[in-house]
C-alpha cells in the first residue's frame, strides 16, 4: 500500500513543477508579444527577435559571452577532471585536506566574495582587466563543479579495469586514455556542459573582473533590466533558454541511447 | 628515466589543479584580508597598498606594523552594515525553511513516482538549474509588478480589488530565492529519499504504525542527511546573494551581498568592501565547514 503513488504525492509533484516552470513559460510567451508593454497581450509577433539581433551592443556581448564560455569551460573541464582524479586516486598526500577544501568551498562561496577577491589578485598582479581575467575567474569556480560531477562517476568506477591495463604493461597515461577516460566520458561531458552554462550565466564575478570592451551578455541584460522590462530582453532570454534546454535534452538522450546499447551488448556477452 | 617521467605526469594530476586553486582561490583571500587592513585613497586602484612583495622581509614587517583596524571599526559604527548582516542571515534562514517546506513534498512525490517516470522528473528538476539564474529572476519581474500577470490574474478572479505591491519588497525577494534555489534543495533530498528501503515502511505498518507515524519515525529521520545537505546548499550562497535582492527587492531590503556590491561599485571604497567580505566569510566559515564534513561523510558512505 505504501508503494502507491498517492494523490498527495501527485499533487505536490504537479504543484512543484508548475512553480518551477510557469515563470519561464510566461517569459517565453510574452517574448512573442506584439505590444511594447511586456504584460499586455496584443497579438503574436517576432519583431522583438529582429530588434534583438539588430541591437549591436547585445550581439557583441553575446559573442564575448560565447568566447568566454567556450574557453573557460574547456580549461575548467581539464583542470576539474584532474582534480577529481587526484582526489579519487591519491587518498593520502601532503595538503590533501586543504586541496579538497579548495575544491568544495567554491561550490557554496557567495559570488560577491569570489568576484571581489579575484579582482584584488589581478590588481595586485598588475593584470589589466578584460576578457582574459573573466576567463580565468570562470575557470576557477567552474572547475570545482566539474570536479564534483566527475568524482561522483569515479566513485562508482571499477578500479580493477585500470589495474588490469597496468598489469598488461600499459603506461599510466595510456591506461588513463584507453580505459578510465572512456568510462568517465559522460561525466566529463556533463561537467563541460555545466561549466559552459555556469559561465554563460554568471553576472557577479564577470562584473568584478571584466574591463572595458569585455561586457558579457548577463552584464548587458542586467544593466538593461535595471531600467525596466523590455520584450527585447524577453526575446534574448528565450533564445538562451532554448539553446541550453535543447543542448541538455540532446545530450541526455544521446547518453541514454549509449547506455541502452551498452546494456544490450553486456546482455549479449553474458548470454554468448 | 621513463619511470621518473611517469611519476612526474601522474603527480601533475595533483599539482596542476592544486596550483591553480592556490593562486586563484586561496591567494585572493589573502589579498582581501590584507586590503581590509589598509587605508582608502583617491587613486587608481583606490587604496594605499600596505605590504608590497618587492620590499623583502624587513619592509614587510614595517608594513605589518602599519595595518589598521579602521575599516572594521567603521563597519561596526555604521548600522547599515550590521543590519545588512543580520537581515541577510534572517532572509537566508527563512527562505531555506520555505524551500524545505516546498522541496520536501516535491522530492518525496518524485521518489515515490513510478520507476519509469523518475528519470524524466529528475531531468525536469535539473533543467531549470541549467537555465540562466538571471533570466529566471527576471521572469518574476513581469509576474510580480503592479500591472503584472499575478495582479491581472487576481483582479480577474475577483480575489483582490486593488493591485498588490509585491515587486521591490522583501516578499518578492523570498519568492525569487525559493524559486531559484529550489532545485538545490530537491536534488539531495530526492537522492536520499529514492534510496530508502520501502520495506521498512511495510514493517512499520504491519506493526501498527499509521502512515503519518511511519513517516515521522522512519522516513524523516533517515532523510536527515539529505535535508542537511539541501539546507546548506541553499543557506550558504543565499546569505551572500546579490542578483535577487537587487532586481526584486526594495530599497529597504538589506542584504550584505548587495551592500558589498554597492560599496565597491558606487562608493568605490575597496578597503571597506574587503572588510565587509572578510566578516561575511567569517559568518559563513562554520556552515561551510559543516557542509564539507557532511559531504565527506556521505562520500565515504557511498564508497
Amino acid at each position: 500500500m505504501n508503494r502507491a503513488w498517492s494523490p498527495f504525492n501527485v499533487t505536490s509533484v504537479v504543484a512543484g513543477f508548475a512553480f518551477l516552470y510557469i515563470p519561464i513559460l510566461l517569459l517565453i510567451i510574452y517574448s512573442f508579444n506584439e505590444s511594447k508593454l511586456v504584460t499586455v497581450w496584443a497579438g503574436f509577433s517576432v519583431k522583438w527577435y529582429a530588434a534583438a539581433f539588430a541591437n549591436e551592443a547585445l550581439v557583441s556581448a553575446a559573442w564575448v559571452t560565447l568566447r568566454v564560455a567556450l574557453v573557460s569551460a574547456t580549461a575548467a573541464t581539464i583542470l576539474g577532471t584532474l582534480a577529481a582524479l587526484a582526489l579519487a586516486k591519491f587518498t593520502r598526500f601532503r595538503g590533501r585536506f586543504l586541496f579538497s577544501g579548495m575544491v568544495y568551498a567554491p561550490l557554496v562561496m557567495p559570488e560577491v566574495i569570489t568576484g571581489l577577491s579575484l579582482l584584488l589578485l589581478f590588481v595586485a598582479m598588475n593584470v589589466d582587466r578584460g576578457i582574459e581575467t573573466v576567463i580565468m575567474a570562470h575557470i576557477t569556480f567552474s572547475m570545482c563543479f566539474v570536479a564534483v560531477v566527475v568524482q561522483s562517476r569515479l566513485a562508482g568506477l571499477d578500479r580493477s579495469l585500470e589495474e588490469a591495463a597496468l598489469d598488461l604493461g600499459a603506461t599510466p597515461i595510456r591506461a588513463f586514455f584507453s580505459v578510465t577516460l572512456p568510462i568517465i566520458a559522460p561525466a566529463v561531458l556533463a561537467g563541460w556542459m555545466l561549466a559552459f552554462t555556469l559561465s554563460l550565466d554568471d553576472l557577479v564575478i564577470a562584473q568584478f573582473n571584466s574591463g572595458p570592451g569585455a561586457t558579457t551578455l548577463p552584464m548587458k541584460i542586467f544593466s538593461q533590466v535595471r531600467l525596466g522590462v523590455t520584450p527585447e530582453i524577453n526575446a534574448v532570454c528565450t533564445i538562451l533558454v532554448g539553446l541550453v534546454a535543447s543542448g541538455v535534452i540532446i545530450a541526455s538522450v544521446t547518453m541514454k541511447r549509449r547506455d541502452v546499447r551498452r546494456m544490450r551488448a553486456e546482455q549479449l556477452a553474458a548470454r554468448g | 628515466m621513463k619511470a621518473v617521467w611517469n611519476g612526474v605526469v601522474s603527480r601533475s594530476v595533483i599539482w596542476l589543479p592544486y596550483l591553480w586553486l592556490l593562486i586563484f582561490f586561496l591567494a585572493p583571500f589573502v589579498m582581501v584580508a590584507k586590503l581590509s587592513l589598509s587605508e582608502p585613497a583617491i587613486s587608481i586602484p583606490p587604496y594605499n597598498p600596505v605590504l608590497t612583495l618587492a620590499e623583502g622581509p624587513a619592509g614587510w614587517w614595517a608594513d605589518i606594523k602599519r595595518f589598521s583596524l579602521e575599516n572594521y571599526v567603521f563597519i561596526t559604527q555604521d548600522s547599515l552594515y550590521w543590519r545588512s548582516y543580520l537581515s541577510s542571515v534572517w532572509i537566508a534562514f527563512v527562505s531555506t525553511f520555505l524551500a524545505l517546506l516546498i522541496g520536501y513534498p516535491l522530492a518525496y512525490g518524485m521518489a515515490r513516482a513510478p520507476r519509469t517516470l523518475r528519470p524524466l522528473l529528475l531531468m525536469l528538476v535539473i533543467l531549470p538549474f541549467w537555465t540562466s539564474f538571471l533570466i529566471r529572476v527576471y521572469a518574476w519581474i513581469g509576474i510580480l509588478k503592479k500591472e503584472g500577470l499575478l495582479n491581472q490574474f487576481l483582479l480577474w478572479a475577483h480575489v483582490i480589488t486593488e493591485p498588490l505591491t509585491i515587486l521591490n519588497t522583501t516578499t518578492a525577494v523570498y519568492v525569487g530565492i525559493v524559486y531559484s534555489y529550489l532545485p538545490f534543495m530537491v536534488l539531495p533530498l530526492y537522492a536520499n529519499l529514492e534510496r530508502q528501503d520501502l520495506t521498512l515502511l511495510e514493517a512499520a505498518s504491519d506493526l501498527g504504525c499509521t502512515r503519518t507515524q511511519a513517516f515521522w519515525k522512519i522516513t524523516w529521520p533517515l532523510s536527515l542527511p539529505g535535508v542537511l545537505a539541501g539546507c546548506f546548499l541553499v543557506f550558504i550562497p543565499v546569505v551572500g546573494e546579490f542578483v535577487i535582492p537587487s532586481l526584486l527587492g526594495g530599497a529597504d531590503t538589506l542584504m550584505i551581498g548587495r551592500t558589498l556590491f554597492d560599496e565597491f561599485f558606487l562608493n568605490r571604497d575597496w578597503p571597506v568592501s574587503s572588510a565587509v567580505a572578510v566578516i561575511l566569510l567569517l559568518i559563513l566559515v562554520v556552515p561551510i565547514m559543516l557542509f564539507q564534513r557532511s559531504e565527506a561523510r556521505s562520500r565515504e558512505a557511498a564508497s
